[in-house]
């Protein structure tokens, strides 16, 4: 079990218990569902925004640990964000996942390295972040 | 006798290791594992006979020619067809499949047509009545399942009737472990005038299959399944039915005659077969059926059954576990949720003791959202497993879910 301890750190297990902003936004200026047509998981992810900022951030949908913790952590990070900025944050953590940048030691996005290590699961940690990607417009 | 110590030695793969664990294989229902016999006769046909097939008049060609045509008649044996005219290799059971919604579809089904599923088809049996309706203007209608998993057949008699065209059935389900009464099915499809198609991906590798006694007029299995290599699978269609629709592919080989603006085409199943087939891995479905024959099917089914009857106990043990499917008549496998647990979850660590199982939606969506989960974990058994690989099963489950316990939302 000690291989899947580094998989599923203490980071991801707490955020799958304790989903920060799991839930639906009423006025939502940006909402967009995103299947993994691999293994049948969706989520929906929803936004409001303040001018450019993004004021408050929600995700929704069912999924394996991996997903709906990478999930959590992104509705953290992207709030007060510019949309250019969550753009970037969104290509930075893609990026990450296929090992083409580091991931930032101290920041708890560093509990899904692991992930990395299984290419069928990288995939249900880009899952959210891919979704408000096609939220903000891109493809 | 039926010795499974002795039919394990025949898999080499079944000796591998993952990290220091012995593989348990249980992912069966996806693809088999090939014993030696069937890896002996690709190396055998690449390094002494290999040349392509139908053309050449080289004593390779000949013999290539030879060892494909007489797989073909192995495995026509081995389903039960009355001889190879209908026998057409393909490249699995979604390739025969898609053929006849293709060929038979488009030039048979008009608007107001219907074509009758049922609730339970894999994406292969599905997707491609869904092209050949949005072609014609057919429509598709679906039988139902009950509680149980089993085919609401009452519905499927008030739902046959005279606009049905075409009957489309899996055999054994991939997902809930069920026989589906195909032969009943058949009944009622000629009696309203419709034809049947069985998909025997899950059937044709575990339960003995006669094509002649199904009733069924289509049968579509993929050689991958059971023992074989990929690449190579079977339609076995009637061939008064077969002869009557347009090619599907066209090309080398199905041709008879080939004129700049029109062609005539090849006899059956040759008219089927266009360009360079998989010969290789069509002689090694062969070596594979001699093998399923000489075990013999009503073994193997009888193995499976008991050993998918101590899963389905003792996977029962785990407290709250929900398993798929009927009680009783199941195929050999079991499709499960554990409480607390992600299938996926599951499953990776499950690999971590080297035990190889299935999760997700097993491309049978519309099924999962019927049973109403997103995906299940699934484990499937053949020929060559063992009643200690279901503890090993049982016992990673439950550690599995000490694992996630502490984190149940």
């Amino acid at each position: 079990m000690s291989m899947m301890r580094e998989l599923y750190t203490q980071v991801i297990l707490d955020h799958y218990q304790r989903p920060r902003n799991r839930g639906k936004l009423e006025d939502a200026e940006l909402e967009e569902h995103l299947l993994n047509p691999l293994c049948g998981d969706e989520v929906t992810v929803c936004a409001t925004f303040d001018g450019d900022k993004v004021a408050d951030v929600k995700f929704s949908g069912r999924g394996c640990s991996i997903s709906q913790a990478s999930a959590s952590m992104m509705t953290e990070r992207l709030v007060g964000k510019s949309r250019e900025e969550a753009r970037a944050q969104i290509e930075g953590f893609k990026a990450m996942m296929i090992g083409e940048r580091e991931f930032p030691e101290t920041d708890d996005l560093a509990a899904l390295k692991g992930v990395i290590r299984y290419p069928s699961r990288i995939k249900c940690a880009t899952l959210a972040w891919t979704a408000f990607q096609r939220g903000l417009g891109i493809r | 006798m039926y010795d499974v110590d002795e039919i394990r030695r025949e898999f080499p793969i079944l000796d591998r290791r993952i990290g220091d664990k012995r593989l348990v294989y249980l992912d069966n229902a996806a693809t088999s594992q090939k014993p030696r016999r069937v890896l002996d006769a690709l190396t055998k046909y690449y390094e002494r006979h290999n040349a392509n097939i139908h053309r050449g008049v080289h004593r390779l060609a000949e013999e290539a020619t030879a060892a494909y045509e007489e797989s073909r008649a192995k495995v026509a044996r081995f389903l039960g067809a009355p001889g190879t005219t209908g026998l057409v290799f393909t490249r699995g059971t979604t390739e025969s499949i898609n053929l006849v919604a293709y060929a038979w579809g488009r030039k048979n089904l008009r608007e107001g047509d219907e074509v009758l599923l049922t609730e339970v088809e894999h994406h292969s049996n599905l997707v491609p009545w869904q092209l050949a309706a949005q072609a014609t203007g057919a429509r598709l209608r679906f039988v139902p399942i009950r509680e149980d998993g089993t085919l609401d057949m009452e519905e499927a008699g008030r739902l046959i009737g005279p606009k049905t065209k075409l009957v489309g059935c899996i055999h054994a389900s991939n997902v809930l472990a069920t026989i589906n009464p195909v032969v009943k099915l058949a009944r009622m499809a000629r009696e309203a005038g419709a034809l049947m198609l069985v998909d025997g991906a899950q059937s044709a590798p575990h339960l003995p299959v006669d094509v002649e006694a199904l009733g069924c007029d289509f049968f579509a299995c993929s050689g991958h399944k059971m023992l074989g290599p990929t690449g190579v699978g079977v339609l076995w269609g009637r061939p008064e039915i077969l002869e009557e629709m347009d090619p599907f592919l066209g090309g080398g080989e199905m041709i008879r005659e080939v004129r700049l603006d029109h062609s005539t085409y090849n006899d059956l199943p040759y008219k089927f077969e266009a360009g360079t087939m998989n010969i290789a891995q069509a002689v090694g479905l062969g070596a594979a059926v001699d093998y399923l024959g000489e075990l013999g099917m009503e073994n193997v089914r009888e193995h499976e059954r008991r050993l998918g009857e101590y899963a389905y106990g003792r996977l029962s043990e785990l407290e709250g576990i929900e398993i798929y499917g009927p009680k009783e008549e199941r195929t050999g496998l079991v499709s499960f949720s554990l409480p607390d647990v992600h299938p996926h979850d599951l499953s990776q660590l499950l690999d971590e003791e080297g035990i190889a199982i299935r999760s997700g939606h097993h491309c049978a969506q519309p099924l999962m959202r019927r049973l109403g989960v997103p995906a299940t974990a699934r484990a499937s058994f053949y020929l060559y497993n063992v009643e200690e690989e279901v503890d090993r099963l049982v016992e990673a489950l439950a550690r599995a879910r000490e694992f996630f316990r502490p984190y149940a939302i």
